[in-house]
């Protein structure tokens, strides 16, 4: 009964998406107040049969219903009760719930958050959030429902993957989609500018908060992503440029490009037809990433589904949605113009180069990522591009962006000057290229890669304190500087920490790039492994028994210097359900370095092989995205943000509406999931 | 027209460094990409010699031989119709079974030992690579078809 409670309220959901879509849109391009007025009511009402879908759903699965197809295949009675609620989104058909649930989230949120923004704007937005709603219902009705039934019932489900019952990956695909949907908050922004004509700096003000918001989720989740595949698969690599991160990346590219040309227009009313097209190539992308993934064209663990009618409809989808939006744009941005007129030497040039070189990358990973898809599909034989061919393009494309970081915040809008800017960096430059001649030494030898990491790394550092000592140094007024350093408004930390946080990630790269030692060997019970000042001693394997599975435990007794240090247990588990292996690596974390064991095999006589790793500096890899995030909140939680929202509350008062929490609500998870990937 | 020269030479310039960050990765791109080919194709000498590719199938059963050091692993990757025998040194991915789809990535080495870089790990236990999946349909069609022509021929 309840699965089909979850059924109808998605049929539900899809007419009111309908609904949704055209009476706003064209209640707005005819000023029909009364059609316009339903985009608020029909988006919240959306949402509510959405979320009760997906607590049918989830119900389904925490009651171990194995009548439901999805829940058979991909839970199990055994199942921790966390694994169960997380194991909702294991699957394809469940993910795509949550891709929906996620979508009328950010829908709802606009809706209560937009009270100031005019009306026929609003419903703009409103519809086209409504048109990608009934994309995806309709695909989920026809292609994917989730709750079609199993008759007679399973005994008990299938389980879910052992690699996916993991606490980290139980957060991630929601902050990865929480990112990826985000993005069409921006994308309707775009569009509801494009149908009005109107592009202006009021549009950029708007969509900048809900571009950041996403742009937050989806860093953290591409980061959650990547420690765990880091502790999970055992294989001690954080990135792997495999299809479906490049698929998460690309729009993160695409992206953190948006919200500094978003910045350029909002203060500047420039780039504007460069801003629009952005927001929708970071949309498209977040599609395509959601093609490529979902429709099994690629070889992956995120690869569900393997029906082709599957990639067919959202391949359709995708060139519906794209096409219309590049129509659009090819016929309304000739007059929405570039925008004001600026120097060569000036931030704005610094932020168009940076901006033209995330968009280069990200084309790049694109073809990397697309082209063995179109060989394969046209019969040239199957081919695979592999990391070396990304860190190639990458480095030479990130140096240029890393140094206008540093460059691009100090400068002034429209003209600065050249040599003003060289007296006030050479500090900064001083700094990076002291570091990168000393810190190799320091580290255990001088690398061209290490010393090239260090510098771009320290540049940033530099250039971020000769910005906020400039900045405070120039201000008038005699208060202590304290008191000047409050003034500074929250978007400005946002940007410094984020920034510094690019440093920190930098500084991760080069050192585990450039030091990390790697060992694969067989120990027989005693053996001892040196690397660095830590010495590993085997003391065999045990075997131990957890909630819904068994495990070979190995010991390793670590001293450093001789003195005790810690004991690190790997583990090789085996699963009641599924009878697969799987290795769960032991790390013990430092400020400085990591230390990584993973069990290999038995290899007769309580010998087993093994492999152990020394890596120094890898957690500051995600703390350093830890802080981009966190700058990223900072810039969302500016003042001038909240007093436009406290002006819309005291309106909604007025109207008799109850005002909802703060963006409190919005970043308290992403703030939550920062520190974690910090520790 | 100073500012004009000016503009000219913003737009050049742009154009120039967008030229070369394209340069800079289709060379890349040509250098790494990196070709799937099955047992046949590799007997047939389809494969590179001189530069590495993947090479998947199954895993023979009974083929997989470890050597006293506990790391070197030898083992077949057959498409059912030609065999290919494989040699690899470290940590096989926990999925890696007899009879089971593999993708290896390496260079044919002395004898015509496929010298391993990488075994690929699979996610899955019923998962079977899309590429190896194919490499086999497509051997067992080759065998049927040459069944068929010796019947017509006998």
């Amino acid at each position: 009964m309840i699965p089909e409670i979850g059924q109808f309220a998605l049929i539900i959901a899809l007419c009111l998406a309908i609904i949704q879509t055209f009476f706003p849109i064209v209640g707005a391009a005819r000023g029909n107040a009364a059609w316009m007025a339903l985009a608020r009511p029909v988006a919240q009402g959306q949402f509510v049969f959405v979320a009760l879908a997906f607590a049918c759903l989830t119900y389904a699965f925490v009651t171990n219903d194995f009548s439901v197809l999805y829940a058979a295949s991909h839970s199990n009675s055994q199942l921790p009760l966390l694994y169960k609620v997380s194991a909702v989104w294991g699957g394809h058909e469940g993910s795509l719930l949550l891709w929906v649930l996620f979508l009328s989230t950010w829908t709802l949120a606009v809706t209560v958050f937009s009270r100031a923004l005019d009306e026929a704007m609003l419903s703009r937005v409103i519809g086209v959030l409504g048109f990608v709603s009934v994309g995806f219902l309709l695909f989920m009705l026809f292609t994917s429902n989730p709750f079609e039934r199993l008759l007679p019932a399973a005994p008990d489900g299938r389980d879910l993957n052992p690699l996916l019952q993991d606490p980290g990956l139980a957060i991630h695909p929601p902050m990865l989609y929480l990112g990826y949907v985000g993005f069409s908050v921006a994308f309707a922004f775009a569009i509801a500018a494009l149908l009005s004509g109107k592009l202006d700096a009021a549009w950029a003000r708007w969509s900048r908060p809900w571009t950041t918001a996403a742009w937050v989720f989806l860093t953290i989740g591409i980061a959650l992503g990547s420690w765990w595949a880091y502790y999970e698969l055992g294989w001690g690599g954080w990135w792997f440029w495999d299809p479906v991160e490049n698929a998460s990346f690309m729009p993160w590219l695409i992206g953190t490009a948006l919200i500094h040309s978003l910045a350029v227009t909002d203060k500047r009313g420039t780039f504007r037809n460069w801003t629009v097209l952005l927001a929708i190539t970071a949309f498209s992308l977040s599609l395509l990433g959601t093609f490529l993934v979902r429709s099994g064209v690629l070889v992956s663990v995120h690869a569900f589904a393997t029906d082709p009618e599957r990639g067919v409809f959202i391949l359709a989808f995708l060139a519906i949605v794209i096409g219309l939006s590049l129509a659009l744009y090819a016929w309304r941005a000739p007059k929405v113009g570039f925008g004001g007129d600026f120097k060569l030497a000036s931030r704005e040039t610094m932020l168009l180069t940076g901006n033209v070189m995330l968009s280069v990358a990200a084309g790049a990973v694109l073809l990397g990522t697309v082209y063995p898809l179109v060989h394969d599909a046209m019969g040239m034989g199957k081919l695979s591009v592999g990391p070396p061919y990304f860190d190639a393009v990458f480095l030479p494309l990130m140096v240029p962006v890393i140094f206008m970081m540093g460059v691009g915040p100090i400068s002034r809008w429209k003209k600065t000057s050249v040599p003003e800017l060289k007296t006030r960096l050479r500090w900064a430059l001083g700094a990076g290229v002291i570091a990168a001649l000393v810190f190799p030494f320091v580290m255990g030898g001088w690398s061209i890669l290490v010393a090239l990491g260090v510098l771009m790394a320290f540049w940033l550092f530099g250039a971020g304190v000769v910005n906020l000592v400039t900045r405070v140094t120039t201000m008038s007024g005699s208060e202590s500087v304290t008191a000047k350093l409050a003034k500074q408004p929250l978007h400005y930390y946002g940007m410094l920490v984020a920034h510094a946080g690019v440093g920190i990630f930098v500084l991760g790269v080069t050192f585990v790039n450039g030091y990390e030692q790697e060992k694969d060997i067989r120990l027989d019970l005693g053996d001892v492994v040196t690397m660095d000042a830590y010495t590993f001693r085997f003391d065999g394997v045990v075997q131990v028994t957890g909630p819904n599975f068994k495990a070979h435990r190995g010991i390793f007794v670590v001293s450093e210097d001789g003195e005790p240090y810690t004991i690190l247990h790997p583990e090789k588990r085996i699963y009641n359900s599924q009878q697969n292996p799987m290795t769960e690596a032991a790390i013990e974390s430092g400020f400085f370095h990591q230390l990584y064991v993973s069990l290999g095999e038995p290899v007769g006589g309580g010998s087993w092989s093994a492999r152990i790793y020394f890596k120094p500096f890898v957690a500051w890899i995600w703390a350093g995205c830890g802080l981009m995030g966190l700058g990223g909140i900072l810039a969302i939680s500016d003042r001038r943000y909240r007093i436009a929202s406290r002006a819309k509350k005291a309106a909604a008062k007025g109207a008799g509406l109850a005002p909802q929490p703060g963006q409190g609500v919005a970043t308290k998870p992403a703030s939550a999931m920062a520190s974690g990937v910090d520790s | 027209m100073k500012r004009r020269h000016k503009r000219l030479a913003f737009i050049v310039g742009g154009l120039a460094g967008v030229a070369i960050a394209a340069g800079l990765v289709l060379n890349a791109f040509k250098g790494n990409m990196v070709f799937f080919f099955s047992p046949t194709q590799v007997v047939a000498k389809e494969a590179p010699v001189d530069r590495p590719f993947r090479l998947g199938g199954l895993v023979k059963e009974g083929s997989v031989n470890r050597e006293d050091d506990g790391l070197t692993v030898n083992f077949v990757v057959t498409d059912n119709a030609e065999d290919i025998p494989v040699i690899f040194t470290g940590i096989l991915p926990d999925l890696f079974r007899e009879g089971q789809g593999v993708v290896t990535q390496g260079r044919i080495g002395a004898g015509g030992v496929f010298q391993a870089e990488e075994v690929l790990a699979k996610h899955d236990e019923t998962y079977m690579p899309p590429e190896v999946a194919e490499a086999l349909e497509k051997a067992e069609q080759a065998n049927a078809q040459s069944v068929s022509q010796t019947r017509v021929t006998q």
